[in-house]
């Protein structure tokens, strides 16, 4: 059953919401920290570096050009094709979790800019349900791909996702097919991929789309890896090293190209850029 | 309702009192019929009614058939080519060349062990990342000479441990279904038993996908869900129900081509008749296939995967 239908579809905008609290503390050093401050030095700690968690919506600022962000997204909401209730329904989750984010789905998927240089970019909310890949996200994320090939620009995604979304059954599986399919679109256009894997990169979204980048970058402090340490740890039980399923493990393994600091993930964004730009069409 | 076990037992007995009517020379015929009649009554009765957990057990029933003997059945000359041609040879995915009906073909197989040495080999049928390198190896080969691909679904799901996730299983698996969905020759995937999510879906992205009538497919295990949503790992009938993950639920969903009816009581009461079943299946879906050009097959499969999804578009 859709939910929603007479709901206007809400557009995302980049405006800066108006903010109570002028203060937070940090986790890390437990300091108290001017909260404007933090919001301008990308979401970490001024005192002692440690990151606080982007929103979907802070993430996206922090790697576009100020004002050339659009909402490309489909006017599209999620079904509940399996009519899955756990402790609760499928319908009120999502409800929650758009009252909780102020966003229509896991994604935000806009045209931008950086550096002057057209992208269609695509982030993922972890607090939406776990960022987790159902079918509206498998959507967008086609929808992207096929908006970076109308208008002949890179396509970049921002993971933060722990895989597939339970309450699809077999259509949030299969959307690790779907985005594979449409990607493969992309690479006979020879426009690049760039895919940022962050905290954290995980399931279905590491085993499809997130792992097929022709540059893959992960955001210091990621978890980049297939199965939970949890999974893992009840079907083996194996001792794991302290350094599992981290961003120094994934590259250590050849699994990913690059580990860069959130404040220079721009730069990096927009050096690869550059260089593919030059070979593009 | 009586249950499987009950149903077996019963079964024992009546082969029982057939050795004892051959020796005493007793005429216990009429009997022994009656209980034959009685046992298919409660057969019959039992899986009508199946519930999805119920269905979730046939499917891991250790006496269920395997891969291996499916192929031995329906394939003729199979000829397994173990490597992967990086680091290794996964027990629990199997591959190689066979005829089907006279056709060449190349077969990936997921395979799960039987005794306790064959688990330990194949770790109980997961898959590591040197099974799905030798499911591309073989990909890549069949695209080379052209010959159509089948692919036997049988696993829990991917290996998970650190030597797994060393080699990036995770990427692995994007590989795979990569390969699979570019490969310009009939591709048929077939669920025997266990779709462990992205284990399974690595070699599922075929252009028909099959399932056997107690085969399960699935995002996560029931275990899995119930622990991670009903917070409760005793809640695993709900949560197999819940996923929606039997052949009969998918096919009316829309995302298999084809449930493959199997004998009262799971696949292991009448393997021949399962296979013949399967077999045919298989020369159906490959002749249809076949009749269509690369072009054809290629964007049809395109088509498939791009429409995959349920959602609804309101106005914005």
């Amino acid at each position: 059953m859709p939910i929603f239908k007479d709901k206007q579809y809400f557009r995302v905008k980049l405006e800066k919401e108006a903010d109570e609290a002028l203060w937070l503390r940090c986790k890390s050093c437990g300091e108290l920290v001017f909260k404007r401050r933090v919001r301008e030095n990308n979401n970490i700690c001024p005192n002692c570096g440690e990151y606080f968690f982007l929103t979907a919506r802070e993430r996206i600022e922090s790697l576009i050009d100020e004002g050339s962000f659009e909402d490309v997204s489909r006017p599209i909401v999620a079904d509940d094709p399996l009519g899955f209730q756990d402790e609760k329904s499928y319908p009120q989750r999502l409800e929650e979790a758009q009252e909780k984010t102020g966003l229509p789905s896991a994604i935000i998927l806009a045209s931008a800019k950086i550096s002057q240089m057209p992208v269609v970019v695509g982030v993922m909310e972890f607090q939406f349900i776990g960022g987790s890949m159902g079918s509206v996200m498998g959507e967008q994320i086609c929808h992207g791909i096929e908006e970076a090939i109308r208008r002949c620009c890179a396509f970049i995604l921002v993971s933060s996702s722990g895989g597939a979304r339970m309450q699809e059954g077999i259509f949030a599986l299969l959307q690790m097919v779907k985005t594979t399919a449409v990607r493969a679109r992309l690479a006979r256009e020879r426009l690049p991929f760039i895919s940022v894997m962050t905290y954290p990169t995980t399931g279905g979204v590491q085993a499809s789309i997130a792992s097929l980048g022709d540059i893959i970058i992960a955001e210091k402090g990621a978890m980049i890896g297939f199965a939970g340490p949890r999974v893992i740890k009840e079907t083996i039980a194996e001792e794991l090293p302290k350094n599992f399923q981290t961003d120094a493990f994934a590259i250590e393994h050849g699994m990913i190209d690059r580990v860069v600091k959130r404040e220079n993930m721009r730069g990096e964004i927009e050096t690869v850029l550059r260089f593919f730009q030059e070979e593009a069409r | 309702m009586s249950d499987e076990r009950t149903l077996d037992l019963l079964e024992t007995k009546i082969q029982e009192l057939r050795e004892l009517n051959k020796v005493d020379g007793l005429d216990l015929s009429a009997e022994i019929s009656k209980l034959e009649k009685k046992l298919s009554q409660m057969r019959a009765e039992l899986y009508a009614n199946l519930g999805d957990w119920e269905r979730v057990r046939i499917a891991r029933n250790p006496k269920r058939p395997y891969s291996l003997d499916y192929i031995e059945k329906i394939f003729s000359g199979f000829y397994e080519l173990h490597g992967d041609r990086i680091s290794g040879d996964d027990r629990a995915l199997l591959t190689g060349l066979a005829e089907l009906d006279g056709r060449k073909v190349a077969i990936i197989a997921q395979q799960k062990g039987r005794t306790p040495a064959e688990n330990k080999e194949c770790y109980f049928g997961m898959v590591r990342p040197q099974g799905y390198h030798k499911a591309i190896r073989m990909m890549h080969l069949a695209e080379r000479f052209g010959f159509p691909l089948i692919s036997m679904i049988d696993t829990p799901g991917a290996y998970p441990g650190l030597e797994s996730e060393e080699n990036n299983i995770g990427g692995a698996i994007a590989a795979s279904i990569k390969s699979m969905l570019e490969i310009p020759v009939p591709t048929i995937a077939v669920v025997i038993g266990e779709g462990g999510s992205g284990g399974a879906v690595a070699i599922g992205a075929a252009d028909r996908v099959l399932m056997l009538d107690n085969a399960i497919f699935s995002v996560i295990s029931p275990e899995g869900a119930a622990a991670i949503l009903w917070k409760s790992k005793e809640r695993v009938k709900e949560a197999a129900a819940a996923l929606k993950l039997t052949a009969p639920e998918l096919l009316e969903m829309g995302v298999i081509d084809e449930v493959i009816a199997e004998p009262l009581g799971g696949a292991h009461k009448d393997l021949q008749q399962t296979a013949t079943a399967l077999k045919q299946s298989l020369i159906h879906h490959l002749n249809e296939l076949s009749e269509k050009t690369i072009d054809e097959l290629m964007s049809s499969r395109y088509e498939r995967y791009r429409g995959i999804g349920r959602y609804s578009t309101v106005s914005g």
